[in-house]
């Protein structure tokens, strides 16, 4: 059922800009697979939550001053004397990690799925463009309460690029304007925290406009084949998504009214101070992952690399992942993989957070007094004292799952999506709906 | 095979959360915990207590510690008249100007003042604390993993140091603190200030009453916080279960 | 697509009452939830707390003024003369472009305290000047006398007497 605009000025507009007939296209005419489960509902809540930062980030911008002797107070100032002042600041810092939240919730969906695999590699990409420009937004962006974890992490981070040979330090001093993180850093990385998201939005229209292009994925990675496959997106989704949308709220308000500061760091209600560094420097949550990827190398210049190149090699994926199966559900060999990579990403999120010098396991007993060496002897036998006897290190634990995460992509993948047998797959979409409703159910599933 | 490794290392992240927790949080030391009238999802500030905490915080640490983000009006809070407020403000100098010959001149506080800061600046401070720096204690309970406890535990925490250990001049063994050296003597006495609702001003009273004061300092939206962060989740959940049974409906059709 | 047949009731099917239901309780949400934005710009506590502003009279000689500020208006408090008071008094009120008798825009009539912003468009009006012994703002020509009322020239109303008292004989808070 095509756009006839019934009322003329409806129709005089749509002449000129076809906008409502795009909007009615989307809803009601876009075939959208009837099987599509709660995991496709990230997309809208991210778009939403996209919204939602940019209008609590305006609002704030009202009461904020981009100037280090004045930022750490403006922020205050809108926590204690701007109406409702409280509620925005907590909004805009904990819809940053339930933007993150869902994103991932949302690429690892893509993951899992095969989303990423053709026709969809433009869309695929156009995602991993948005995730960039969401952590560069996200960095600067909490550098702008100025407290000690803002400076820090900011410190820390532009320090990384003067590992680059020969044009490093001169990009770090043209980064800072300055020679180190100070007024003229925090007033462009205002300008700039300001500027970004409005590139996301004009990302995210490309990426929409690319998935509609060929139409969504589904759980079965089959495409479309019959009209009774698909279903028109409204009523169907929209209210689907609604319903998400609500569970996604809930959760977004528990923390943001009852756990406001959990997901941040105590140190950046420290005013930022030059001349002390803070314990231990941890960025947020959700670059916790890149951070222990950095850390794992040695190297400065190997650390930095290698901490893009996590990024990078998934611009590379729907090539490294050779099998022409999409979905997890009819891969037994894939799906086991892939759980196994999200455990090896939640590790590396909590290494992430762990001390660089620190251990993981460490078993205290009885060891040899040491002095310079020597073990101390007493009437011929060693002295012994309360120490630890056995000990993994973090960096350890880092290094073991960066490896893993690459091996994942460059070897695994490519082998598996070789050599892989797949489970049989359903004839068509129709057909697996059918077979999970009806009594006696054949199909596997995941 | 690969169900082998990925149940192994789940186990092996489990047992070992439990331990790097701790490391993480930086310090291995249990804190005291007390249970506040502010914590969990109803807690109010003790009104009472905070006012007890104002007077410890004005007799006991404005000397050196500043509480420059609070500003006088907002004792309205905890029950303070405007009257005790224009009182309190009074009490405290500050400069203003220039006056119509260009003049700078001081004038005593009013209720849109600030609590003041004992020192112009940091060099100032720590000039006249051994090089310690007494820190702005507005958001200090915020500033700290569990700063209510951590607050409590450390102004009760004064004992002596275990036998062995190493205490350079000038520094104080504190159980709480992190390495155990703080430059801060023990701040609170026995009957160090004298309560006008009567209560006994015993060092953990005191701990108490300024803890709860700061907490408010450093929050002072959390009520309002709460009590609409109840309506809103008491709403959503409505609202959720409303868009389940439309979507059910909805989607009843294509069965 | 099938549809079952809904229940009619009053012409409302019971599907429609969920679907009214739910569409109207998200619309009280969307409202309240969009109050705190709306809110935000609204003065905040600590301007809210600096509305009001004290003036120490003591200085001010008679036939002088001076300005003060007051919401970050200026606000002329000048130590009317026998003669200027006499003037203000004399006044035949109906004439007025904005009829006001003298006695309704001071508290003291020794102490006229006006906001210095001319009603026409907003410059600041220049004391002892123009054709009425008064104020004369230079933007358009409007002429004030001396109980800063409006005699001549494009300003609509007289010049406004912001809320005020005296806290003892020498001093007093605006607003």
């Amino acid at each position: 059922m095509s756009f006839e605009p019934k009322n003329s000025a409806v129709k005089w507009v749509e002449d000129r800009l076809p906008i409502m007939g795009m909007l009615h296209h989307a809803l009601y005419e876009y075939p959208t697979p009837k099987n599509l489960s709660y995991w496709w509902t990230f997309g809208s809540l991210a778009g939403i939550m996209l919204v939602v930062q940019i209008v609590s980030g305006i609002v704030l911008a009202m009461h904020y001053t981009p100037h280090v002797d004045m930022a750490f107070e403006s922020v205050e100032h809108i926590m204690r004397d701007v109406n409702y002042g409280w509620l925005l600041r907590y909004m805009h810092a904990n819809g940053g990690s339930m933007f993150f939240i869902v994103v991932y919730l949302h690429m690892f969906r893509g993951l899992y799925y095969g989303s990423y695999k053709a026709p969809r590699e433009l869309l695929w990409w156009l995602g991993l463009i948005i995730f960039v420009l969401m952590m560069a937004t996200a960095f600067m962006g909490y550098v702008l309460p100025w407290g000690q974890m803002s400076f820090w992490g900011a410190t820390v981070i532009t320090n990384l690029f003067s590992a680059i040979p020969i044009v490093g330090e001169s990009i770090v001093s043209w980064l800072w304007g300055g020679f180190s993180v100070d007024n003229p850093t925090l007033n462009r990385f205002f300008s700039l925290h300001y500027l970004l998201p409005f590139v996301i939005v004009g990302a995210v229209i490309l990426h929409i406009w690319a998935l509609h292009t060929n139409g969504s994925n589904n759980p079965t990675g089959i495409e479309l084949k019959d009209k009774q496959d698909s279903i028109p997106f409204h009523p169907y989704y929209t209210v689907k998504d609604l319903f998400g949308l609500a569970i996604f709220l809930i959760i977004f308000s528990a923390f943001l009214f009852y756990a406001p500061n959990y997901m941040g760091h105590p140190d950046n209600y420290i005013p930022a101070n030059p001349l002390s560094t803070p314990a231990h420097i941890v960025p947020e949550w959700y670059f916790l992952p890149f951070y222990a990827i950095l850390r794992a190398v040695p190297d400065k210049l190997g650390g930095v690399l290698l901490m893009f190149g996590a990024i990078a090699i998934l611009f590379a994926l729907p090539w490294l992942d050779k099998s022409r199966i999409r979905s997890a559900r009819f891969r037994p060999i894939f799906k086991q993989l892939f759980w196994v990579f999200a455990v090896v990403c939640v590790g590396l999120t909590y290494m992430g957070g762990q001390s660089a010098d620190g251990n993981l396991v460490e078993i205290h007993g009885m060891v040899p007094v040491m002095a310079d060496g020597v073990a101390q002897m007493k009437d011929g036998v060693p002295l012994m004292e309360e120490g630890v006897t056995f000990a993994v290190s973090n960096v350890l634990v880092s290094r073991i799952l960066t490896a893993y995460y690459f091996i994942h992509f460059l070897i695994l993948l490519p082998v598996i999506g070789l050599f892989e047998k797949p489970k049989p797959l359903p004839a068509s979409i129709s057909e697996d709906v059918l077979s999970k409703t009806s009594p006696a159910k054949e199909a596997g599933n995941a | 095979m690969l169900r082998v490794i990925k149940s192994l290392g789940l186990a092996a992240l489990v047992s070992v959360a439990a331990m790097g927790g701790a490391q993480a949080a930086g310090g291995s030391v249990d804190l005291k915990s007390v249970s506040w009238n502010h914590s969990g999802m109803f807690g109010t500030y003790d009104r009472a207590s905070a006012q007890r905490g104002l007077q410890v915080y004005r007799e006991v640490c404005a000397g050196c510690h500043g509480l420059g983000l609070v500003a006088f009006r907002t004792l309205s809070d905890l029950g303070f008249s405007e009257e005790e407020i224009k009182a309190i403000a009074a009490e405290s100098d500050y400069i203003d100007g220039p006056d119509g010959e260009g003049e700078m001149f001081e004038r005593p506080g009013k209720p849109f003042d600030a609590f003041p800061t004992p020192f112009p600046n940091e060099n100032a401070a720590r000039a006249s604390n051994n090089g310690a720096y007494p820190p702005d204690l507005s958001l200090m309970v915020k500033a700290r993993a569990s700063g209510d406890n951590y607050l409590y535990s450390l102004l009760t925490g004064y004992v002596d140091a275990p036998e062995g250990f190493e205490l350079p001049d000038g520094m104080n063994y504190n159980a709480y603190f992190p390495d155990h050296k703080i430059a801060m003597p023990s701040p609170l006495i026995e009957d160090g200030v004298e309560y006008s609702d009567g209560t006994a001003a015993t060092i953990d009273q005191q701990a108490k009453d300024v803890t709860v004061f700061l907490t408010w300092a450093a929050e002072p939206k959390m009520e309002q916080r709460k009590s609409i962060g109840l309506r809103v989740i008491l709403f959503l959940l409505i609202l959720a279960g409303l868009f389940y049974a439309v979507k059910k409906k909805v989607w009843s059709d294509l069965h | 697509m099938t549809t079952t047949t809904p229940v009619e009731e009053d012409g409302v099917t019971r599907r429609d009452f969920l679907y009214v239901a739910a569409g109207g309780l998200s619309a009280v949400g969307a409202a309240a939830a969009i109050w705190p934005f709306i809110s935000q710009m609204n003065p905040s506590a600590d301007v809210l707390a600096l509305s009001t502003t004290e003036v120490d009279l003591e200085g001010i000689e008679t036939g002088s003024e001076i300005t003060a500020v007051w919401q970050g208006k200026p606000v002329f408090v000048r130590h009317r003369t026998e003669g200027e008071i006499k003037k203000a008094e004399d006044v035949v009120v109906a004439d007025l472009p904005d009829p006001e008798p003298d006695a309704d825009r001071v508290i003291k009539p020794e102490w006229l305290i006006m906001v210095g912003v001319c009603t026409h468009l907003g410059c600041i009006p220049l004391k002892e000047q123009g054709d009425y012994s008064g104020w004369f703002c230079p933007c358009h020509g409007s002429h004030y006398d001396t109980s800063g009322r409006i005699r001549k020239g494009p300003a609509p109303t007289n010049l406004l007497i912001p809320p005020y008292e005296f806290l003892d004989d020498n001093n007093i808070k605006i607003g």
